[in-house]
């Protein structure tokens, strides 16, 4: 490390010329070293351990044994053609083997859902921390961070424990004299996957939307305000597209996890809940086809890069269209 | 301006709705039954004392705590220059990287679990153990360590170091008598979080783990079996205190001492 690379920033050397450059060059340097460890550990435990998933998903697995040769099996497997018509949920699949698309559908359409309500009940809570709150804001926040850092694991297993057969509702309302025997649809379906993801991940989004909110800045809000906007105009002109960015960025962090998430459909799902995990986790301890687990994952990983692509594409395109109208 | 009532009957509603699911846990594990079930039978401490005379729960409870304080001090120590690199240096690639560190919060943790399996055991042959979930951990710590330094480096005034490089310091010197002090809360609660992190972490331990278990994959197992169920309720409660207890610390550490303007740092 040196001890002028910071300094010489404005210094002497500030305009132009070989001192410059080389100064910069070694601030360059000593930053990109300051963060070797970190890049050390990305790239042998991120990077290395996806490429080595890569190469496996180009294998296949004949009973015990790990055929190393290269073949696309794996991926044509997936998408193989078949007369034999597989129908679900009013959809047609023409597959040999229609299990990982059907579970990939079910499993973005449920997190597609549970991403969505839980925009919707955050949204309005980061609404009144930034704008409502004045007093103990730091104890609001505190209170609303707890819940994201307990065990996602306890989160799941206490909805088990609420919807089950013999659980809270059902006793509850058993022990009320409102029903007479319990109630056995609370449980083990996609709708207990999508009400537990909600309630799993709906305090990791409060924060990011409410940091989006906090910084707009509230001269513009008296300003429209002063000019005669009512207030619902001021949220729509105003609050609504600056806390756009933050959280649309919130809800990603939301739905990319939770299309591969294995906990929840594994306690809460039952049958029909399972998800596109639930299937890499089979294949790799049970069925013992780890290169089609493999090769499953990358595809959904694609699929879900893919559909955030084309999400963040035509909300750029619908921005430049709005600024084009005004 | 009329302040309405209605958003903070929401606040109200959305905080139980957050919190009630979870608090069934620790009310139904003082009940004196077999079954998490309404009405109350009556209060009883002794799931309690049941769980504790179960020795494999002790041991994961001892690996889960050896492996969080290894993983913890191995991010934290591995986050602290990463963050001084981001918030102080000029270096070309700098959003590349630092979305790079931010990855393995959005990759669902099934498909890093299942990547780390493959180099694991296929390609460098390594047996699975407690060291293969710490890695694990490692690796899913990290962005959380390193976002709560940055936004604690981000938060003091840098002419503090400038102050200390002019009045003639070595950057080692700055970064021990300034940098460091100024980030101690920042480094602190990383410390913390990276170990509830760890702590907590159920899918990587679940698939890296070997003979020994972890506490959230013996809590897992046991979740099999119905006539356990008091007993899981009993220990799922003590890890909800202590994750509280610790994020508390770390969130009160952290927005102590020096004051931000900065809207990001809560």
């Amino acid at each position: 490390m040196s001890d002028d690379t910071k300094t010489n920033r404005r210094g002497l050397f500030a305009r132009g010329g070989l001192f410059a450059d080389r100064a910069r060059r070694r601030e360059a340097l000593t930053g990109i070293g300051l963060l070797s460890p970190a890049l050390v550990v990305m790239i042998s435990m991120l990077a290395l351990p996806v490429g080595a998933l890569v190469i496996m998903s180009f294998w296949t697995q004949n009973g015990f044994n790990l055929d190393t040769s290269f073949t696309l099996d794996n991926y044509r497997r997936l998408f193989a053609r078949s007369d034999r018509v597989t129908e679900w949920m009013g959809m047609t699949f023409h597959l040999a083997y229609p299990v990982p698309a059907i579970l990939m559908i079910k499993s973005l359409a449920m997190s597609l859902m549970a991403t969505v309500a839980v925009v919707l009940l955050a949204y309005p809570m980061a609404y009144f921390l930034a704008f409502r709150v004045t007093r103990y804001k730091a104890a609001w926040i505190i209170m609303l961070t707890i819940p994201f850092w307990t065990s996602y694991l306890l989160r799941v297993f206490s909805w088990k424990v609420v919807l089950g057969y013999n659980g809270a509702i059902n006793s509850g309302l058993m022990s009320l004299g409102l029903i007479d025997k319990p109630l056995e649809f609370l449980l083990y379906n996609p709708a207990a996957v999508v009400i537990t993801l909600s309630h799993a991940w709906v305090s990791f989004v409060v924060l990011p939307i409410f940091v989006s909110l906090e910084k707009i800045d509230r001269s513009m809000l008296e300003a429209a305000a002063d000019l005669g906007d009512s207030r619902s105009r001021r949220f729509r002109r105003i609050i609504l597209p600056l806390s756009m960015p933050g959280t649309i960025s919130a809800a990603l962090m939301v739905f990319i996890p939770t299309v591969g998430d294995y906990v929840t459909p594994q306690l809460v799902g039952g049958n029909g809940g399972t998800m596109i995990g639930s299937l890499v986790q089979l294949l790799f301890t049970k069925q013992n086809n780890a290169p089609l687990g493999a090769a499953i994952s990358l595809v959904m990983m694609g699929i879900i890069a893919v559909l955030v692509l084309i999400f963040l594409t035509l909300i750029g395109y619908w921005k430049m269209r709005a600024r084009r109208a005004s | 301006m009329k302040k309405g009532w209605g958003l903070t009957v929401y606040a109200v509603l959305f905080v139980a709705f957050v919190y009630g699911p979870v608090l069934i846990l620790p009310l139904f594990s003082f009940n004196d039954n077999t079954f998490a079930t309404f009405p109350l039978t009556g209060f009883t401490t002794r799931h309690y004392v049941d769980m504790l005379g179960q020795r494999q729960m002790i041991a994961s409870l001892m690996n889960s705590l050896r492996i969080g304080l290894a993983v913890t001090v191995l991010a934290t120590a591995i986050a602290i220059p990463a963050a001084i690199s981001i918030t102080r240096y000029r270096f070309p690639g700098k959003p590349a990287v630092l979305s790079m560190l931010m990855l393995p919060l959005v990759v669902p943790s099934i498909v890093l679990a299942v990547a780390l399996l493959v180099i694991i055991l296929r390609f460098l042959g390594l047996p699975l153990s407690l060291w293969t979930v710490a890695a694990g951990h490692v690796l899913v710590a990290l962005p959380f360590c390193v976002s709560v330094l940055i936004s604690r480096l981000e938060g003091f005034d840098q002419s503090l170091e400038e102050a200390s490089r002019d009045l003639g310091c070595s950057p080692m010197q700055t970064f021990r008598r300034v940098t460091l002090p100024l980030a101690m809360p920042g480094v602190i609660s990383s410390l913390l979080l990276g170990f509830i992190i760890s702590f907590d972490e159920f899918v990587i331990a679940f698939f890296l783990t070997g003979t020994e278990n972890t506490l959230p994959v013996y809590l897992y197992s046991q979740l099999r079996f119905p006539n356990k169920l008091p007993g899981t309720l009993a220990l799922g409660s003590v890890i909800l205190v202590v994750s509280t207890v610790l994020v508390i610390t770390a969130e009160v550490i952290r927005k102590r001492g020096v004051q931000t303007d900065n809207p990001g740092d809560y």
